[in-house]
């Protein structure tokens, strides 16, 4: 087994009094699907912010290639190799695929004050970035990112980090928004990049989409890793089970039954007005 | 936002993107569609009503000027908005400009040539003003050049009357000064204005829409957060920007203090809505993100023809504002359905 490209040791986030993660440990390697599953206002979002730069921890360390960074800026997070790619993509919806592809490295030619920006190349190179990856509806760099389904525009993100030589892709709920066919076209996208040897990091509350892609899982609750398992180990309803919080939901289950043995088997009703 | 397309059995490498669409539907998926059918409905409109008259060179001269002075502050003020910020303040820094030269160099009779530096630098710092604001507070900037707009109001008519004692000031120059920022040129109807506004228009479409800087005004406009990760220096763009707008509008107002060798107090917030109206007509996205220089042009001069050309029917003028809100209404109806149409693009849909 390889080395851990990016790793987290003991890391502590707190906003003033507020402790928002304790003791996180997690690891990521070179062609490896980290799933990182938890419920909403488990931890996630923060964590991603520790690892993309936007925070910066409380205490412990982060580790990349076994020596220890400190990424003051997004920035800083993004030359190290660490891509983030958000929700809705990330990307500018009024752009055009080539555009926004390049957006901030804009590919130039000409001279001097004359420089202009190479709509031909920077759409040459988006399109075929995109198709790469099995996108093969995108064939024109002109269009507009908005004019993309949501799975496409994921890919466009993705296809852009990973060209820009990143080697630790962070995919913030990349699948939260989509039906299940674009849902799946993602999910591809995201084996492809593992294909190609990136740290895949997937954050997302979907189990189902989770185990479709990941070889390790870590299970995020009010801010602690609560489980921590390889692909195989573990089946759905547990997972499921542990992200709701395990010991709750079984408390849940039994207030149900026992309302519904002491009414004549009739669930509770909504209060009616 | 799911495009049907029938693209799944099209093996189709794209090697030619020659099969771009019929051009003249391409023509509308761009920005500035819009703002050209506008200018050429009212061109039509004022030509039926009005005559030719208002196409001959005087008449020409009446709405050219008017587009000039406006378009120099439309533009910038349209790269705000197409960054995702608003510039009202512009309507205070052309009074600021005008009074700025004529108290210098008309009422302590100094050099020209100092009035105009004084006068530009107060362009930059309030630009800097307005820029740090918006980027330390997070404040909307419509709310803090408001707040500018009025103070720098309340400045303009406390000092001049302080210094002057007056709420209009004179200014007499003449030479290189005068020909080059207050005169007329050809045959003396039209304002040397146009000239340095032709040019600004120019150096602007070079610069949005040629040179690498111009995507990251779209990228900032689109989704700030993303365009700042991406390692655009979004702080020092916008600053720049509200520089850029508010040392146009001191550069317009010390021109038109020179060209009427005088200068008011009060007047210059017409540019406040006149630049917004053209920089929307001109098919710029009010929330950011989308548009074009060309675009701005074209709703500059569709704006300065609808002010002007109903001199020459035989409307009343007061009519006009009636056709200027209609007109805005329309073009951004037309402008959504544009960019409805670029958006929904897909090559193989035909």
């Amino acid at each position: 087994m390889n080395a851990p490209i990016l790793s987290l040791r003991n890391v502590n986030k707190s906003f003033g009094p507020i402790d928002v993660l304790h003791d996180i440990n997690i690891e990521v390697r070179a062609g490896e699907v980290l799933c990182l599953l938890g419920d909403n206002g488990a931890g996630k979002s923060t964590l991603i912010k520790l690892m993309s730069g936007v925070h910066q921890p409380s205490g412990g360390t982060i580790e990349m290639d076994g020596s220890p960074v400190r990424f003051d800026t997004p920035r800083s997070a993004s030359e190290k190799g660490i891509a983030t790619v958000h929700q809705f993509g990330g990307t500018f919806p009024l752009m055009s695929i080539g555009r926004s592809f390049f957006v901030g490295v804009e590919p130039t030619k000409g001279w001097g004050p004359f420089r202009i920006y190479d709509r031909k190349r920077a759409n040459e190179i988006a399109v075929k970035a995109v198709r790469d990856f099995g996108i093969t509806r995108i064939e024109d760099g002109d269009r507009l990112v908005g004019g993309l389904s949501g799975g496409e525009r994921q890919s466009l993100a993705i296809a852009r980090a990973v060209h820009f030589g990143a080697r630790v892709l962070i995919l913030d709920e990349p699948t939260a928004a989509l039906g299940v066919k674009q849902a799946t076209h993602v999910l591809r996208i995201v084996n492809e990049a593992k294909r190609r040897g990136l740290a895949v990091i997937f954050i997302t509350h979907q189990v189902m989409h989770a185990m479709a892609v990941g070889d390790h899982f870590a299970v995020l609750i009010r801010g602690a890793i609560a489980a921590d398992f390889r692909k195989g180990e573990k089946t759905r309803e547990e997972i499921t089970d542990l992200m709701a919080g395990g010991a709750s939901m079984a408390t849940l289950e039994a207030e149900i039954e026992g309302y519904m043995a002491s009414h004549d088997g009739h669930p509770p009703q909504a209060a009616h007005s | 936002m799911t495009t049907k397309t029938a693209t799944l059995a099209t093996g189709a490498v794209p090697s030619a993107p020659a099969s771009r669409g019929i051009p003249f539907a391409a023509l509308l998926r761009r920005p500035e569609a819009g703002a050209f059918l506008g200018l050429v409905a009212v061109l039509v409109f004022f030509t039926v009503f009005g005559g030719v008259a208002f196409l001959k060179p005087g008449g020409m001269a009446s709405w050219l000027n008017v587009a000039a002075n406006l378009g120099i502050i439309a533009i910038p003020v349209g790269l705000l908005m197409i960054a995702g910020e608003l510039d009202i303040s512009v309507g205070a820094m052309v009074p600021f400009g005008a009074m700025t030269v004529a108290v210098i160099s008309g009422h302590y009779g100094l050099s020209i040539w100092l009035g105009i530096a004084v006068a530009l630098s107060f362009g930059v710092i309030v630009g800097l003003i307005n820029g740090i604001m918006v980027i330390r507070t997070a404040v909307p900037s419509l709310i803090v050049t408001l707040g500018s707009l009025f103070a720098v109001q309340g400045i303009v008519l406390g000092l001049t009357v302080l210094i002057t004692k007056s709420t209009s000031v004179a200014l007499a120059t003449e030479g290189p000064a005068k020909a080059l920022f207050g005169d007329f040129v050809l045959g003396g109807q039209l304002q040397v204005m146009v000239i340095w506004w032709l040019i600004a228009t120019a150096a602007y479409v070079f610069f949005v829409h040629f040179s690498r800087f111009g995507n990251w005004i779209f990228a900032m406009g689109g989704d700030k957060v993303s365009a700042r990760n991406a390692g655009i220096p979004t702080d020092r763009m916008t600053i720049l920007l509200f520089v850029l707008s508010s040392t146009s509008a001191a550069f317009v107002g010390l021109c038109q203090a020179m060209l009427y060798n005088s200068a008011q107090v009060a007047g210059g917030q017409s540019f406040i809505f006149n630049s917004i109206i053209s920089v929307v007509v001109g098919g710029v996205l009010l929330t950011g993100g989308f548009g074009s220089i060309v675009g701005i042009f074209f709703g500059t001069i569709t704006f300065a023809i609808v002010n002007q050309g109903i001199y020459y029917t035989d409307f009343d003028r007061n009519w006009s504002a009636l056709i200027i809100g209609v007109l805005l209404l329309v073009a951004v109806l037309m402008n959504n359905t544009f960019r409805k149409m670029a958006l929904s693009y897909s090559p193989k849909k035909k």
